[in-house]
């Protein structure tokens, strides 16, 4: 009993003696800390493919160009101006001369070279070589065709300017450029702990690490935090007001929430599904719901049998009411999606609709043949392990019941076999997600071409492929813009994929963190970013 | 005695093998591969990956050679956090979750035992009821309803604790400590109201007492030794539960130890880490057990002989 | 045949002079027969939603109230009393059968075979089962079977052990030596004289194994390997209403009643059951 009443009292005395949470302490010392969601794979911008990866890798390292904070246009980041050639298929970078890596080296054009060099090196085994593919002879070096790195497009004219040769014009190439695996790695440091493509080389380890932007690798506790501090050769060091970033790999999105309102985090990776509705009603002023370039879309196996039919696949779609998924079911904000690319991405206007008309969707199944006598066989669904998921399966899977009388069954597989499934075609219908890599319609509608990796659904449509690749061979907007609408028509009619809802980024953003700009990419350059309490 | 530690000392060994051996290949079984992601991998990028790996090596290559290193005390690379060795993420994981563990069996050593001695010698009276109830309640209320219930109540409401964190903040260590002892607190209280009570209606104790010493003195130095047999035949199983309930806690709470750990390799396919976690695990129940079972033989010579 | 009825009979009194215990087996009577008439007497089925409606309180249209998709709490607790004492009985019936008989042929063969067969025990004991429960429904999917079967094989161990040590100590008492020397068969040695004994313990542990099986259950719905939707036992209810606590009480606290008290009468009831089998714990 004894023991007990004094373990009380240290409980009591403990928790009575209030101190500062870190939100109120990280005002005073500028010091952010950030909701990350997940332990990164890693800090090779090379080699990781997330976007957790992303929020630490944007503090640590510069591209030539960067996200601007007001939309639009990128700045210029590691390069200072650049020209394009009227073909539109040369570009010429110009290096800022007073560009360092973070252990005083100059940052130099063949810092680039010898940079994208590793990410096309085949070896490597990087999963966004394609982001360089628009290269002259990029993607023959990374599938073996040629051995020589001379022969792709990209080459240093001098120390500090840059020269780049595109396949055609690409009108999103400067977007392109603040994807991480555009940017640069240091040489020395990468070689000292490894080959160019080691993947395993120790070369990212606090201490070892080296890059060029405004922040520094301080320490990286596994599982626990990641620490960055500022970063003082940094070219812009004078703009940077925090002192320092702390990551939190907070995978439970209880946990994050709880930690948001204990004070111990200035914003959250995401909102649990639950609190959403409950914080858009009573109006809490630290919702985020930002517009973002991304789409959930169900994807249909052309080659399956039952969905074989253009009439079945544009039944299914119009007996869905989006309007309803995301009032009642996603209930945070999202946007009904009547196309596949998400409107408003660069200035881009879809025209395409999608009805929620279940008698024409009726009637498109009869006159596939199906109806009371002879049914749909019954479809299934296939979603990776995840509540929300689920949540939207079953409201499609009852919407598709009431109003076309098929039989569904819902079958959910954690993620990795999830993904092979998806890779072999062993699926009816699939829930999927896009989001963009850089603002552009392009990188939505590239994904339907046909003998596309991430296509899956054996739609293959030749004129939608040349409409695309017109489109991209020009650089005039309008027209651009024109054609790929018209592509994008195509696809809604031919609905190899339900396009669901427009994402939205939901997250909780404490009033003390400034010059933070929604971004329909999520890029929030924490270079920009100060603490300050009104 | 010290010949049955080595003899178990020794048994452990292929126990542990045919641990290691069972999950290799179970994990080998697994659809879904390590490398799979959202964005289509090139065959010649997967081709690349799998050669990185030692994954297009034969099944039984795979075996060998991960044995051998197994033996050499080398688990292998990390399959989802590239550059890191699976010694070097237990060995950051470890120590966490021990410490974890440690203040948990010590919470649910003194509230357990006290309440339970206590319950005993105060028999059927109020001082008996109430703190068996309250073992019942922690027995049937489930950790992953009471952590969240005490971060709420403790860490929302009242704030007086932080929500989450092992080490960053003062008294983050309090909450997941109490969560995951207070189930094992009950357990124990049970345990000792048992084995004193019947130790407590033995003859030597009423000898004792007629002798005239103090009771203070029969709890402590007569009753106890026997009585509490039980509870230490019990801490080796329960190793096994803390390790368990482990994975819920460290995921409430956000702490860095090895449980958590293992359910996210589990998710991720990190074939490596899955298995040398494993193995870890093993080897701590398998000494544990060990460890209470002497103990127990110790404090009772006659248990020797009844498994 | 006396000797067994004294035992019986002394033990039914003194169980029925257990307030908790009867208490116990009353609300586990009550809920056992929920759960079998689930399907009739619950008003919505467990899987009809309600979108418009979303999470609701208790109301008149739903007595306990609805989930974010609009379905009844009270149907889905009905319900998933039908999976949570299924997977218990289940799960602890397995583990019965494997520790009951692996128990039996150890204790009464003797000599090295039960050495042999206890030694497998004492490895089996070691093994961190709960990681093989785990990648198990990670690798294999969240099969209901896969899950009994996994679970019984966590819980036979000790059953095995209590089992023999029980059969030991009766082979070396009299009667049974008696009857041997009479030349009474093995099997007839088995019912009538060895099994009525055992039973005791067995269905004190199976009693107590129950709601460890339910909990575990609940442990791995947390982590996400229970049941797979939309059936959901009351583990998975649980682990949906702690996410949804501050808001949607509700939704935690019918499902978290229930199953606490399912909990405490099987653990009543079983103290009980134990209490009345041996005499030496009871009040002398």
């Amino acid at each position: 009993m004894k023991k007990i009443t004094s373990l009380l009292v240290l409980f009591l005395i403990i928790g009575c003696s209030s101190s500062l949470t870190p939100v109120d302490d990280g005002l005073e010392k500028q010091i952010f800390h950030y909701g990350n969601g997940s332990e990164p794979q890693g800090l090779d911008p090379h080699i990781v493919t997330g976007v957790p990866e992303h929020h630490i890798l944007i503090s640590l390292c510069e591209g030539l160009t960067i996200s601007n904070p007001n939309g639009g246009e990128n700045l210029p980041g590691a390069a200072e101006s650049w020209t394009v050639s009227d073909d539109g298929k040369t570009y010429i970078f110009q290096l800022r001369k007073n560009g360092k890596w973070s252990n005083g080296d100059n940052v130099t054009a063949d810092d680039f070279v010898w940079s994208w060099k590793r990410i096309l090196t085949a070896s490597l085994g990087s999963q966004y070589p394609d982001s360089l593919y628009y290269l002259v002879g990029a993607e023959d070096y990374h599938t073996g065709v040629t051995n020589d790195f001379d022969l792709v497009g990209v080459k240093a004219l001098d120390a500090h300017t840059l020269e780049v040769k595109l396949k055609s014009p690409t009108p999103f190439f400067i977007g392109l450029l603040s994807h991480y695996s555009t940017w640069p790695v240091h040489k020395e440091t990468v070689l000292k702990f490894g080959s160019i493509d080691d993947r395993n080389g120790k070369w990212t380890r606090p201490g070892n690490f080296v890059c060029n932007g405004p922040f520094n690798l301080q320490s990286w506790e596994l599982n626990n935090k990641i620490v960055v501090e500022k970063n003082p050769l940094y070219w812009d060091a004078q703009v940077v007001r925090l002192n320092q970033i702390h990551y939190y790999p907070v995978s439970n999105v209880m946990t994050e929430d709880r930690m948001f309102r204990a004070g111990q985090l200035h914003n959250t990776y995401t909102v649990p599904s639950q609190k959403c509705p409950v914080y858009i009603k009573e109006d809490n002023p630290n919702l985020r719901i930002d517009p973002y370039m991304g789409t959930y879309f169900y994807r249909l196996n052309t080659n399956d049998p039952s969905l074989k039919d253009v009439r079945v696949r544009k039944a299914l779609a119009y007996a869905i009411d989006r309007e309803l998924l995301v009032e009642k079911v996603t209930k945070c904000g999202q946007m009904p999606a009547y196309s596949f690319t998400p409107p408003g991405s660069n200035g881009y206007q879809p025209s395409t609709s999608i009805p929620f008309d279940p008698q024409l969707a009726k009637n498109l199944l009869n006159e596939a043949g199906y109806n009371s006598q002879n049914s749909l066989p019954k479809l299934e669904i296939l979603f990776n392990t995840s509540e929300d998921h689920r949540k939207i399966a079953l409201a499609i899977q009852q919407m598709w019941q009431q109003n076309l009388g098929i039989e569904v069954e819902l079958v959910n597989q954690d993620w990795k076999v999830y993904l092979s499934r998806e890779m072999v075609g062993d699926f009816q219908v699939s829930r999927a997600g896009w989001i963009g890599d850089y603002e552009d319609p392009n990188t939505f509608l590239d994904l339907m071409r046909p003998n596309r990796g991430n296509n899956k659904t054996g739609w293959e449509n030749m004129e939608y492929d040349s409409i695309i690749q017109q489109a991209n061979s020009t650089n005039n907007q309008e027209e651009r813009y024109k054609l790929l609408n018209k592509a994008e028509g195509i696809l809604i009619d031919n609905m190899p994929v339900i396009p669901l809802y427009t994402y939205v980024r939901n997250y909780q953003l404490s009033s003390d963190v400034k010059n933070w700009n929604p971004n329909i990419l999520d890029h929030h350059h924490p270079k920009f970013i100060y603490l300050e309490r009104d | 005695m010290l010949n049955i530690f080595i003899k178990r000392l020794f048994l452990a060994i292929p126990v542990l093998l045919a641990v290691a051996s069972i999950t290799f290949f179970l994990i080998k079984l697994a659809p879904g591969g390590p490398f799979d992601a959202d964005k289509a991998v090139s065959p010649q990028v997967l081709k690349n990956l799998n050669e990185a790996y030692n994954l297009d090596a034969s099944e039984w290559e795979q075996y060998v050679d991960y044995m051998s290193g197994v033996l050499r005390g080398d688990f292998g690379p990390s399959f989802r956090f590239p550059g890191r060795s699976v010694s070097e993420m237990i060995a950051t994981g470890l120590p966490v979750t021990f410490e974890l563990a440690f203040y948990a069996i010590l919470i649910a050593l003194l509230i357990g035992i006290s309440s339970g001695v206590l319950a005993a010698l105060k028999r059927n009276t109020y001082l008996d009821f109430i703190p068996m109830a309250i073992a019942m309640i922690g027995i049937c209320v489930p950790t992953f309803l009471m952590g969240p219930l005490l971060v709420l109540i403790f860490g929302i409401n009242l704030e007086m604790l932080p929500v989450s964190g092992w080490g960053q903040l003062p008294g983050d260590k309090i909450l997941p400590s109490i969560t995951l002892g207070f189930a094992y607190a009950a357990y124990i209280a049970r345990l000792s109201r048992g084995g004193m009570l019947e130790v407590l209606n033995q003859d030597f104790i009423r000898t004792a007492r007629s002798k005239g010493l103090k009771e203070r003195n029969i709890v402590i130095k007569h009753a106890m030794q026997g009585g509490l047999i039980p509870v230490v035949s019990f801490l080796g199983p329960a190793i096994a539960g803390l390790l368990a309930g482990s994975f819920v806690v460290e995921t409430i709470f956000q702490i860095p130890g090895l449980g958590r750990f293992y359910v996210e390799a589990a998710f991720n396919r990190d074939y490596t880490m899955i298995l040398g976690t494993t193995i870890f695990f093993s080897a701590m129940i398998v000494f544990f057990n060990l460890l209470s079972d002497l103990a127990a033989m110790w404090l009772n010579p006659r248990s020797r002989d009844v498994s | 045949m006396s000797k067994n009825s004294t035992l019986w009979s002394d033990a039914l009194y003194r169980l029925s002079r257990n307030k908790a215990a009867m208490f116990g087996a009353f609300i586990l009577l009550i809920l056992i027969v929920c759960a079998v008439l689930a399907p009739w007497i619950a008003p919505y089925s467990y899987s009809f939603q309600n979108l418009e409606l979303g999470a609701s309180p208790p109301s008149t249209d739903h007595i306990l109230g609805t989930d974010v998709l609009g379905r009844d709490l009270l149907s889905r607790i009905l319900y998933g009393a039908r999976i949570s004492l299924l997977v218990g009985f289940v799960a602890t019936g397995v583990a019965l059968i494997i520790g009951v008989s692996w128990g039996i042929v150890a204790g009464y063969s003797g000599g090295r075979v039960d050495s042999i067969m206890m030694r497998i025990v004492d490895i089996l004991y070691g093994l961190p089962f709960i990681i093989f429960i785990i990648l198990l429904m990670v690798i294999f999917g969240r099969n209901l079977w896969l899950l009994f079967g996994a679970i019984g094989a966590v819980e036979w161990l000790t059953m095995a052990r209590i089992v023999r040590g029980q059969v030991i100590t009766l082979k070396n008492q009299e009667f049974v030596m008696a009857a041997k020397a009479m030349g009474v068969s093995n099997f007839s040695m088995f019912r009538k004289h060895l099994f009525p004994n055992i039973l005791g313990p067995i269905a004190v542990y199976a009693t107590l194994t129950i709601p460890q099986v339910m909990l575990l259950e609940g442990f791995l719905s947390f982590l996400g390997l229970g049941i797979q939707p939309p059936m959901s036992s009351w583990g998975t209810l649980i682990k949906d209403g702690v996410e949804s606590m501050e808001e949607y009480s509700w939704l935690l606290i019918y499902p978290g009643i229930t199953f606490t008290i399912t909990l405490f009468a099987l653990n009543f009831f079983g103290d009980g059951l134990r209490d009345a089998l041996d005499p030496k714990t009871t009040d002398s």
